[in-house]
C-alpha cells in the first residue's frame, strides 16, 4: 500500500520539523518527506491541505477489556492515537505470557492502533508474589504495573523493584496509599465536605509517592509515576529528577482541565481515580507539564457501561472514556496556556514515547508510518452518539472542542478516515 | 449532559424538589417556616387532617432504614390527606439487583406525585431528581453525610419559636460534624437566615476538611465554644465511630464533648439545647441536660411534623 499525504503542515515535535509539504508511505514506513520517491505511484492520496500531519499519538494510559477491544481500537484510531499502552487490569489480569500473546494478536488483527501491554508486577495484581516478569517481557510487555491496585507490603514492592531493576524493566506505579484513600470518593477538601463525600486526601498520593521515589533510588529501578494529581507530587518529582533518580511521570488530560468543583450535583462522570483536586493542584500540574517535570499527558481512557455510572456518586465506577478527546483537550490546554502547537503535541508524541521507551511518536524517513492528520482550526461538539468507544462516560459531553481528526495511519494502514 | 442549574427550583423560582438547604433562597426557607406555623395549630386540634393533598400519591422510599424519620413523613402526608406508601427498599428490590433508577421508573409508572427518599449515599436524591418525570417532586429525607433538609428546617423552626430574631444569635453545633447530614443542613439554614455566628465544636477527627469555608467558626474545646451561645445543637455520636481511630472511647468522648449541666453553664442562661435524635445518653449528652428545662428536644419532634407538612404542601402547590 502506497499512500501520499499531500500539502499538509507536516510537524515532528521531536526534531522541530514544521513545513507544508508532501509525505510518502510505502510498506508501512515513511519513505519520503518532501519530494516523491522515484517512480512513485500512489494507491491512495490524502489531501491534507489546511491540516496538520503529526506523528500518531502515544497514549500511555488505556484500560481495555477483551470484549470491547474492537470498539476501543476504533476509538483510538478516531482520536489519532496510534500507540496505546494498556494497563494490566484487563479481565483476566495480564500476569501470564499466554494472555499477553492473545491480547496482542487480537489487537494486531485490527491493523489499526499498536497496543503495548503493561504486565502485572505481581500475580493477579494481588501484591503478594512476583509475576514472571522476564517471560512477560518476552511476550511483549513493555513495563510492569499494579494498575490501580497498590502493593501494600512495602517489602514486596522493594523486591519487585529490585527484581525489575535486575533486567532493566521499568515499574509503573500509581501512587495512592490505600489506607489513607480508603472509602474515599472525592478530593478531601471544601467540596467533598460540602457534598458530604468521603475524602481522599492529597496525602494519600504524597505518602505513597515518597515511598516509590525512595525505593526507586535505592533499587535503581526506573519508576514511571502514573496519574499525578496533587501539587505536592509535582514538586517531589521535580526534586527527584534533579537528584538524578530515574523517574518519569504522566498526568491525565482530565486533571489539566477539571477540578473538584466541577463535580457539581454529584455528576458521576467526574468521579475519577485519582480524584479531581483543587485549582491550585491543577495549576501545579499544568506548570509541571509545561516545564517538563511531567513527561506525558494521557487520556486515562476508562470506558464504563452506563450501568456503572448511573448510580449515586460514591457507588459509581471511577474513570472516563478519553481516547477520542485527547488531542482536542491537549489543543485546548495549549491554547489557554499559550503553548506552541509543536511543544504541546510533544506531550502526546515523542515525549510520551520516550517515557515509555517506545520508538513511536516521530515522523522521519524509514520510521514506521504512524500519523494523524487533523484540522486544528475546526471545532466539534462532543456527544454520546459521536463517540466510538463503548464507554459514553465523559465529563466533556456537551463541550465544543478544537481539533478534528481527518485521518489516522498506523503502520501504513489507514485506520480511520473522516467521512465529511 | 446533566444540568448544573439549580435543580430545586422551577423556572418561576418556586420550590420543585427539596434536596438540600444549601442554595435555597431565604424567601423559600421563610415561606416553609411560615407555612409550618399554620400547621402547628392543626396538629393540636382533635381532628388533625386537612384535605390539601387529597388524591396525591406520596411514596416514602427508604434505601436506608429509619423508622423515626419515615414515620414522621407518613404522619405528615396523612394529615394532608395524601395517599402514602412506604417502601423499605433496603430490604426488597435493590437487594435483588434492581437499580435505583429502575425502582424510580417503576414507582413513577404507578403515578407517584412525590418521592420522599432516604439513601446512605450522598447525592442519591439528585440522581433521582435528574431522572424523575417532570411532575414528580423529590424530597431528600437524608442522603449519606450530605444533608437532611427537613431536619435542618425543623431545627431553625424550633429556634425561631424560642428565639425570634436570627440576626442576633450565636449557635453552636457540637460533635460528629464529619458524618452529620444534620449539621450541614443546619449550618446552611442558619447562615442563610442571617445568624451572625455559627460555631462547630469537636475533635479534629470529627470535623470535615476546610469546614470553615462553610462560614462557621471552628472550636475544639467545648468550654470555649459554648461561651455566650444562645443555641446548642448536640449531634448523635454513633457507636461505630469507636471502631476505627476516630475516637478512643465513648467515655473519653463524653469527658471532652459530652454536654453536662456544668458545661452548659458557659452558654447564655436562656440558651436552648437541640438534638436531632435518637440520643445516646451519657455519650454526647447527659440526661440532666436532655430532660432539663433548657432542652427543646421533644418540641423538635412535634414541630418536625408541621415542617414536613409544610414542605409537602408547598411542593404540591397546594397552599392557597
Amino acid at each position: 500500500m502506497k499512500i501520499a499525504i499531500r500539502r499538509g503542515r507536516v510537524v515532528d515535535p521531536a526534531s522541530a520539523f514544521d513545513q507544508v509539504t508532501d509525505l510518502f508511505i510505502a510498506a508501512g514506513k515513511i519513505v519520503s518527506v518532501g519530494a516523491a520517491p522515484a517512480d512513485w505511484h500512489s494507491n491512495r492520496e490524502i489531501n491534507a491541505e489546511g491540516f496538520v500531519v503529526a506523528p500518531g499519538f502515544v497514549d500511555l494510559a488505556v484500560h481495555v477489556k477483551r470484549g470491547t477491544l474492537a470498539s476501543e481500537i476504533a476509538a483510538a484510531a478516531a482520536g489519532g492515537v496510534t500507540s496505546m499502552v494498556c494497563s494490566p487490569d484487563t479481565d483476566p489480569v495480564l500476569d501470564e505470557p499466554g494472555l499477553v500473546d492473545m491480547l496482542r494478536l487480537r489487537a494486531q488483527s485490527f491493523h489499526a492502533t499498536h497496543l503495548y501491554p503493561l504486565g502485572a508486577l505481581t500475580r493477579a495484581l494481588a501484591g503478594g508474589q512476583l509475576a514472571e516478569l522476564s517471560k512477560l517481557a518476552q511476550a511483549g510487555c513493555i513495563a510492569f504495573s499494579q494498575a490501580d491496585r497498590a502493593v501494600t507490603d512495602t517489602q514486596v514492592l522493594m523486591r519487585a523493584m529490585q527484581y525489575a531493576a535486575t533486567f532493566g524493566y521499568a515499574v509503573w506505579l500509581q501512587p495512592e496509599d490505600i489506607h489513607l484513600a480508603r472509602n474515599g470518593v472525592a478530593h478531601e477538601g471544601e467540596v467533598a465536605s460540602r457534598l458530604g463525600l468521603a475524602g481522599i486526601p492529597s496525602a494519600a498520593e504524597v505518602v505513597a509517592l515518597a515511598t516509590h521515589i525512595e525505593l526507586a533510588r535505592v533499587t535503581g529501578a526506573r519508576l514511571h509515576v502514573c496519574r499525578v494529581s496533587a501539587a505536592e507530587s509535582v514538586a517531589m518529582i521535580r526534586d527527584a529528577k534533579a537528584r538524578g533518580i530515574a523517574v518519569t511521570a504522566d498526568v491525565s488530560i482530565n486533571h489539566l482541565h477539571l477540578i473538584d468543583i466541577d463535580i457539581g450535583h454529584y455528576d458521576s462522570n467526574f468521579r475519577l481515580s485519582p480524584p479531581l483536586r483543587t485549582a491550585r493542584d491543577r495549576d501545579a500540574l499544568r506548570a509541571g507539564v509545561i516545564d517538563g517535570t511531567i513527561d506525558a499527558v494521557v487520556s486515562d481512557h476508562t470506558p464504563r457501561p452506563d450501568d456503572a455510572k448511573q448510580l449515586p456518586f460514591g457507588e459509581a465506577a471511577p474513570g472516563a472514556t478519553g481516547l477520542e478527546m485527547l488531542l482536542s483537550l491537549v489543543l485546548r490546554f495549549a491554547e489557554t496556556a499559550g503553548v506552541p502547537l509543536l511543544e504541546a503535541l510533544g506531550w502526546i508524541t515523542h515525549r510520551a514515547a520516550e517515557a515509555a521507551k517506545l520508538s513511536a511518536g516521530r515522523i522521519a524517513v524509514d520510521h514506521v508510518a504512524d500519523l494523524c492528520v487533523f484540522d486544528p482550526g475546526a471545532y466539534r461538539l462532543i456527544t454520546r452518539a459521536g463517540l466510538r468507544s463503548a464507554g459514553k462516560n465523559s465529563p466533556f459531553i456537551g463541550y465544543e472542542l478544537p481539533g478534528v481528526v481527518r485521518a489516522t495511519v498506523a503502520g501504513g494502514h489507514i485506520g480511520y478516515e473522516a467521512t465529511a | 449532559m446533566l444540568s448544573k442549574k439549580n435543580l430545586q427550583l422551577n423556572d418561576n423560582g418556586e420550590l420543585h424538589h427539596l434536596l438540600a438547604i444549601e442554595g435555597l433562597p431565604k424567601r423559600i426557607i421563610e415561606r416553609i417556616l411560615d407555612t409550618a406555623e399554620s400547621f402547628v395549630g392543626i396538629n393540636e386540634r382533635e381532628v388533625k387532617v386537612v384535605p390539601l393533598l387529597r388524591g396525591k400519591s406520596i411514596f416514602n422510599i427508604f434505601f436506608e432504614n429509619s423508622t423515626r424519620t419515615r414515620t414522621t413523613f407518613e404522619i405528615a402526608a396523612k394529615r394532608l390527606s395524601a395517599d402514602v406508601v412506604s417502601l423499605d427498599v433496603a430490604r426488597s428490590s435493590t437487594s435483588k439487583g434492581e437499580t435505583i433508577l429502575d425502582t424510580i421508573a417503576n414507582l413513577t409508572a404507578m403515578h407517584a406525585d412525590m418521592f420522599v427518599v432516604r439513601h446512605s449515599e450522598s447525592g442519591a436524591p439528585y440522581l433521582i431528581a435528574q431522572h424523575a418525570a417532570p411532575h414528580v417532586h423529590v424530597v431528600n429525607a437524608g442522603d449519606g453525610r450530605h444533608e437532611h433538609p427537613t431536619q435542618g428546617l425543623l431545627d431553625v423552626f424550633t429556634i425561631r419559636r424560642y428565639k425570634k430574631d436570627f440576626t442576633r444569635l450565636t449557635v453552636a453545633i457540637v460533635g460528629d460534624v464529619l458524618h452529620s447530614r444534620v449539621a450541614r443542613s443546619q449550618i446552611h439554614a442558619l447562615t442563610t437566615l442571617g445568624v451572625p455566628e455559627v460555631r462547630v465544636i469537636g475533635p479534629r477527627t470529627l470535623l470535615p476538611a476546610d469546614i470553615e469555608r462553610l462560614g462557621v467558626r471552628v472550636f475544639t474545646s467545648l468550654e470555649d465554644g459554648l461561651k455566650g451561645v444562645d443555641v446548642v445543637t448536640m449531634l448523635r455520636l454513633q457507636n461505630e465511630r469507636m471502631n476505627g481511630a476516630l475516637l478512643p472511647s465513648a467515655s473519653e468522648y463524653f469527658s471532652r464533648y459530652g454536654l453536662t449541666p456544668q458545661k452548659l453553664a458557659a452558654a447564655r442562661p436562656d440558651a436552648i439545647v437541640l438534638h436531632p435524635g435518637p440520643m445516646n445518653r451519657g455519650v454526647e449528652i447527659d440526661s440532666a441536660v436532655a430532660d432539663g428545662s433548657q432542652s427543646v428536644i421533644l418540641p423538635q419532634v412535634t414541630y418536625g411534623i408541621a415542617v414536613r407538612m409544610a414542605v409537602m404542601a408547598i411542593l404540591a402547590g397546594a397552599t392557597r
